[in-house]
């Protein structure tokens, strides 16, 4: 220390880059602008933000397309509960670290996109207030019925009701989804067009191996019964006498 | 002092007894954050817990959930593919630089440098978070861990931005270091406050860089070599002097950031493509065992000890909590000292409630 308050004017200068800096270096600016509303107006109130406006402010340089916030139901095209995929299987009530969704199913079984009919949840509620965007109901679900949205603006003066969301606000889009995500839910349209593909490959086979099989026993059973009729056709019936191994066989099974 | 604000550190309360301005007796009051963690896994899956943990200490929520995995992963038999350990090499090393980045900010905080070095901590550590955001989805609750790997791997191009960031972190750090480490009221109001001796430093379990702090050179991830840390090359900075004072903790945390960027340069160079998750069942239900893993966290060792009794839930969860232990010896520290000097040497233990009270 070879001037007194020599340290403090070497750190004053470094205050006074930042200071300077702050106006021409990008990398000493971080802070984002919130999203205004498209009329140009700062929200006046909480719970203020249209919803459709909310939904795109997710969709906005706001968030990224990494981010989560609160879990949604999704469905494919076509009005949202003939196509939702949510079968209301429950375990995603069950995994939920802090329990925070309620699920009722549905009496009767609705038939979906073509696959066999199956339950759907008569009531779907997510608490927010409560749920910590963990993720994990995402993860359990075998359906990929429920993904993470990333709409942040639920700001509401009705701390219990405006805080539940119900099964119809939870229910969005998978183009909106594509929309908030895209190289996850690209991902995911994969994984499942793939595991359809596998599956129907399977089945595929399956359908073959089986038509084969039928095909072959047919012609089996065709030749034998050709054989047979040539064979009684050509001289008397002789009694095929049972071969060696087999008379072995139950020799010592017995 | 306190509960709330005794400085920037969360519900505390210290009990003082003063004689004018000396400390004669300190007694810590804590337990306004509990929020019973610890019961609260053993009523439920070995998964379900892992959001809980980033919940703990809520800076470093990547080193508390690998600390949760290792321990889960002694459980069962399960490989994790390289990527993944690469990764959590990564993941765990940009968090102690946003761990200590900000507490260095919050330390000269309670000493009266009023935002400007906290708030230029702050902007740094934005853009680890921004990191973190990519690869999890959350900025601080990442929840990324899982047992044999990690939860998804990093999108396109992340890696490269995590190049970009740790290359321009040490000119940032030079900056630091300029703005705090010869200022004359840093130096005048940490040193020589708040000594701790090694004897009891080791005595009283202290861990992590207050105990480097202190002249031990003990670090978890040289004497366990958890992960692939053995297949890294660094150092470990501890205090050559014997008195341990608010000034070498503050600059044992400096150094050690300079640390991690080679850490985190090497495992950049290295990493690979590959899988990131090993193969696991569906359901985790390890047979009936015990186990601890523990983790050199930039607080100190973070341990989870897990007794399994055959079902799919912990029948035992414990964290070993490294600030909370490390607050321990305020009271040793304390006495003597004026009013004043007990902030600063509380914000030199580096403690977060959400850790200490559970």
């Amino acid at each position: 220390m070879s001037l007194l308050g020599g340290g403090i004017f070497k750190g004053m200068a470094v205050t006074l880059r930042n200071f300077v800096g702050s106006y021409f270096d990008k990398e000493r600016l971080t802070t984002k602008e919130y999203a205004w509303r498209t009329d140009g107006k700062l929200p006046e109130r909480a719970g203020d933000y249209p919803k459709e406006e909310a939904e795109q402010l997710s969709d906005t340089t706001t968030v990224t397309h990494y981010s989560r916030n609160f879990p949604m139901l999704l469905h494919d095209e076509g009005e949202p509960m003939d196509t939702v995929r949510c079968v209301a299987c429950q375990i995603c009530e069950r995994e939920c670290p802090p329990q925070c969704i309620y699920i009722e199913k549905s009496k009767d079984k609705k038939e979906r996109g073509g696959n066999k009919a199956q339950f759907y949840p008569a009531t779907f509620d997510i608490d927010v207030s409560v749920c910590m965007s963990c993720q994990i109901c995402v993860e359990v679900c075998p359906f990929d019925a429920i993904v993470m949205n990333s709409q942040f603006e639920l700001s509401t003066p009705d701390r219990f009701g405006g805080l539940l969301l119900r099964r119809d606000d939870l229910l969005k889009s998978n183009d909106y989804y594509h929309k908030i995500h895209p190289e996850e839910a690209a991902a995911r349209d994969k994984r499942i067009a793939d595991e359809k593909a596998a599956k129907e490959a399977k089945k595929k086979a399956a359908e073959e191996a089986k038509k084969k099989a039928a095909e072959a026993k047919a012609k089996a059973e065709a030749e034998a019964k050709a054989k047979e009729e040539a064979e009684s056709a050509e001289k008397p019936a002789e009694a095929p006498a049972p071969t060696h191994t087999d008379a072995k066989k139950e020799d010592n099974g017995e | 002092m306190g509960p709330h604000h005794p400085s920037t550190h969360g519900v505390f309360r210290m009990d003082v007894k003063l004689d004018g301005e000396t400390v004669v007796e300190l007694k810590p009051v804590f337990g306004y954050l509990h929020r019973n963690h610890e019961k609260l896994a053993e009523s439920m899956s070995y998964l379900a817990s892992m959001p809980f943990t980033d919940r703990l200490d809520y800076f470093n929520s990547m080193t508390n959930n690998w600390a949760y995995a290792l321990a889960a992963e002694q459980l069962i038999e399960i490989e994790i593919p390289e990527r993944a350990e690469y990764l959590r090499v990564i993941m765990s090393e940009l968090t102690r630089l946003v761990n200590h980045v900000s507490l260095v900010g919050f330390f000269v905080n309670d000493l009266g440098a009023l935002g400007t070095p906290l708030l230029y901590a702050f902007r740094e550590r934005e853009k680890i978070l921004d990191l973190f955001e990519q690869a999890s989805g959350a900025r601080m609750m990442c929840n990324y861990f899982r047992f044999g790997g990690l939860r998804c791997d990093v999108p396109e191009g992340w890696l490269d931005r995590t190049r970009e960031v740790v290359d321009r972190f040490p000119k940032f750090l030079d900056e630091y270091e300029k703005l705090l480490c010869e200022n004359e009221i840093i130096l005048s109001r940490t040193q020589g406050v708040g000594n701790l001796s090694k004897e009891l430093a080791i005595s009283a379990g202290i861990t992590g860089p207050m105990l480097r702090a202190s002249g031990v050179n003990y670090d978890i991830r040289k004497v366990d070599n958890y992960g692939i840390y053995d297949r890294f090359k660094f150092r470990v900075p501890y205090s050559k002097g014997e008195v341990g004072d608010c000034y070498d903790r503050f600059m044992v945390r400096m150094l050690e950031m300079r640390e991690s960027i080679e850490i985190l340069k090497q495992a950049l160079d290295g990493i690979e493509a590959g899988p990131i998750m090993g193969k696991a069942g569906k359901v985790f239900k390890p047979a009936k065992a015990e186990a601890y893993g523990r983790v050199e966290a930039p607080k100190g060792e973070l341990g989870f000890y897990l007794v399994a009794d055959g079902t799919t839930q912990p029948y035992r969860y414990r964290v070993r909590p490294p600030s909370f232990i490390n607050l321990t010896v305020l009271q040793d520290m304390c006495i003597g000292q004026q009013v004043a000097d007990a902030v600063i040497i509380l914000g030199s233990i580096d403690i977060v409630l959400g850790e200490v009270d559970r």
